[in-house]
């Protein structure tokens, strides 16, 4: 079963240069009770994809096509009054910056509270609720704590609460934005194991994004790499990590620090830039920068399996080269 | 809070000593003496004597200074120097009058600033926003006294919706309001383009941040994301403008007291200066300063029961 299922999406932004082609022909889909990876540079489309998949998407973006499938139903085709429905119940959202997550002059009860305002419990139950919730995500003295506002709490401590928020209603799919990316390293791993064990128990998917490498082989089940708003890989975190098919994914891989085993002066960097996505170039979109050009790479690669549920879009793989 | 109000007024005090003290030097610098203007050219030099001792001016200016903080302090503002009467009185009399003028006019640019700014930028760059936008910019331009001016030859005089002078008749509440009408137009109208393109400003800020997203991923109902998340934050600055414009409604307020020959503090003062009546300027220019003070005090108040971040010092 699917919770989330993406096929062929493409979002443009109007800018006064053209049309920015932010995401080309995206799939991808996130199976019930499964955490998908999505990772890749600044600048790839992630936060386009996630703002496509909620609907809420800067006044100069458009949706050129594509179905976003959640639970069976197409989302961008569905009446805006449905979709808020499905925020913060169905589908919930943890943000990047977790100073800058909560309302600042609102006391985080009032928020939690808010945030239910569907329910017809009383306050005193949604603040239980809340105080519930907190703990769970291991805020000591969770009910004195509601009292609170944001700037009363560390950097951490925001984020867990961002992710109590998330997960109150219980819902079946949480999309997490580089959620740890702001926080350092010992928090990181923290919330990393908070929140797996909070999806086991609630039973929810996650689609989680992050440019960290280490925090998606540590958490996720899958991962879908995407390079200049395409996907260029996507299978499970065993095969894309250890037998990477695509160039970028490789490069990628010995970009991070963790997997330098030699002592250097000078870290690994991928030459090139991402390429203008005003003015695409016709072809492979990472040809470029690519160690492994040659003629073929002129024309754009369809996605095509590596091995059974991996795929890559790579010339390579069908010339049948050795990944 | 209640550490943060008490700092707040202690402030206050120290303020309005420094500004009284400021004021009672400059009406001292200024040319032409109370005793001239009462006695005229050929009073004697006893008259003239006897009367700067009976208003203190033969003493040395801090000692005057003094003598008027301890005078202040037990309510004792002096006497008018042609009347007799005592000044507390006079200016007491006057200040509801121009107090009525300064917060209806406020209110209802306020009201009407705060609707308008949000409506632009929520519908930021629709017809109506740039409508807003040029009126709003249209009104701040014209000043007070053109906008009364032309409100009493179309209101007053040709279509004589709304009368012309005065204040009402004691007692008849509707009365004074239909006289109000006109004289708060004038000062508020350019308040309210400002406090429109204020709101609208903020807004678009607050409506770009990181926790209007996450209200809208929750499925808040936009209506209140707007006026209980967003609004809440935005109007912050406008507070405490609205504080500072107090001041600046109190200079306008003389104006369209004499454009409106409304009784009022800033005829009071007009006419006191005129005469070189010391006494009833310094009394009503403190009351100004204390209004003035009183009202970004307040301001500032206000701000830190609306944002917590204020109170605790962060």
């Amino acid at each position: 079963m699917t919770v989330l299922d993406i096929q062929g999406l493409s979002v443009s932004y109007g800018t006064p240069r053209g049309e920015l082609r932010a995401l080309r022909d995206v799939s991808l889909s996130v199976p019930e009770r499964k955490i998908v990876g999505i990772v890749g540079e600044s600048g790839c489309g992630k936060s386009t994809l996630i703002s496509a998949i909620i609907r809420l998407m800067a006044p100069n973006a458009r949706v050129r096509s594509g179905t976003v499938r959640f639970n069976g139903q197409d989302l961008l085709a569905l009446p805006e009054a449905r979709m808020r429905g499905l925020r913060g119940t169905e589908i919930s959202m943890v943000f990047q910056d977790p100073m800058q997550t909560h309302n600042p002059v609102l006391t985080v009860g009032r928020q939690m509270i808010d945030i239910q305002y569907r329910d017809k419990r009383s306050k005193a139950d949604k603040l239980k609720r809340a105080a519930e919730m907190l703990a769970l995500v291991g805020i000591p003295d969770a009910r004195a704590r509601l009292n609170q506002y944001p700037f009363e709490f560390s950097g951490g401590m925001r984020q867990r609460i961002a992710i109590a928020m998330a997960l109150m209603a219980r819902p079946s799919l949480l999309i997490a934005d580089e959620p740890t990316t702001a926080l350092d390293a010992t928090l990181e791993v923290q919330i990393i194991k908070r929140l797996r064990e909070l999806q086991d128990e609630i039973g929810c998917s996650i689609l989680f994004i992050s440019h960290h490498l280490g925090v998606i082989a540590e958490l996720c089940d899958e991962v879908v790499v995407m390079y200049a708003g395409e996907v260029v890989e996507a299978g499970s975190v065993r095969d894309v990590f250890h037998h990477p098919a695509h160039p970028y994914t490789r490069a990628l891989l010995e970009c991070d620090p963790g997997h330098i085993k030699e002592k250097t002066r000078n870290l690994p960097t991928i030459p090139g830039n991402i390429p203008d996505l005003v003015s695409l170039p016709g072809g492979c979109i990472f040809a470029d920068r690519c160690p492994q050009r040659h003629d073929a790479c002129t024309e754009h690669p369809v996605m095509s399996e590596a091995s059974a549920g991996h795929r890559a879009a790579c010339h390579l793989i069908k010339a049948g080269a050795p990944a | 809070m209640l550490s943060y109000i008490l700092r707040r007024i202690g402030l206050a005090l120290v303020i309005t000593v420094l500004a009284v003290t400021t004021l009672f030097v400059i009406i001292h610098a200024i040319p032409g003496d109370p005793v001239s203007t009462m006695l005229g050219p050929r009073a004697s030099e006893d008259m003239r004597a006897a009367l700067e001792q009976r208003m203190g001016l033969d003493r040395p200016l801090p000692v005057q200074i003094a003598l008027f903080f301890g005078n202040m302090l037990r309510g004792d503002l002096g006497t008018d120097v042609f009347s007799n009467r005592a000044v507390t009185e006079i200016v007491l009399g006057q200040i509801p009058y121009t107090l009525v003028l300064i917060l209806a006019s406020i209110a209802w640019s306020a009201v009407l600033g705060i609707a308008l700014g949000c409506y632009s930028a929520v519908r930021r760059n629709s017809l109506g926003d740039r409508l807003t936008g040029i009126l709003s910019v249209s009104v701040i331009a014209v000043p007070a006294f053109v906008v009364s001016l032309y409100s009493l030859l179309i209101f007053a005089v040709r279509l004589q919706w709304f009368p012309a002078i005065g204040a009402g008749d004691t007692g008849d509440i509707l009365d004074q309001l239909h006289h109000l009408v006109l004289p708060s137009l004038a000062i508020g109208l350019s308040w309210v383009g400002y406090i429109a393109r204020l709101v609208r400003a903020s807004m678009l800020e607050v409506l770009g941040e990181g926790h209007i997203r996450t209200a809208r991923a929750f499925g808040l109902p936009e209506r209140r994301v707007i006026l209980g998340y967003a609004l809440r934050l935005a109007i912050l600055p406008t507070v405490t403008v609205i504080g500072v414009g107090m001041g600046f409604l109190l200079s306008a307020a003389v104006f369209i007291e004499i454009v409106f020959s409304r009784p009022g503090l800033g005829s009071l003062v007009i006419d006191s200066i005129m005469q070189r009546n010391y006494p009833v300027v310094m009394g009503s220019v403190l009351f100004s300063t204390l209004i003035f003070v009183a009202s970004t005090t307040l301001a500032d108040i206000v701000n830190a029961i609306l944002d917590p971040r204020i109170r605790s010092g962060k």
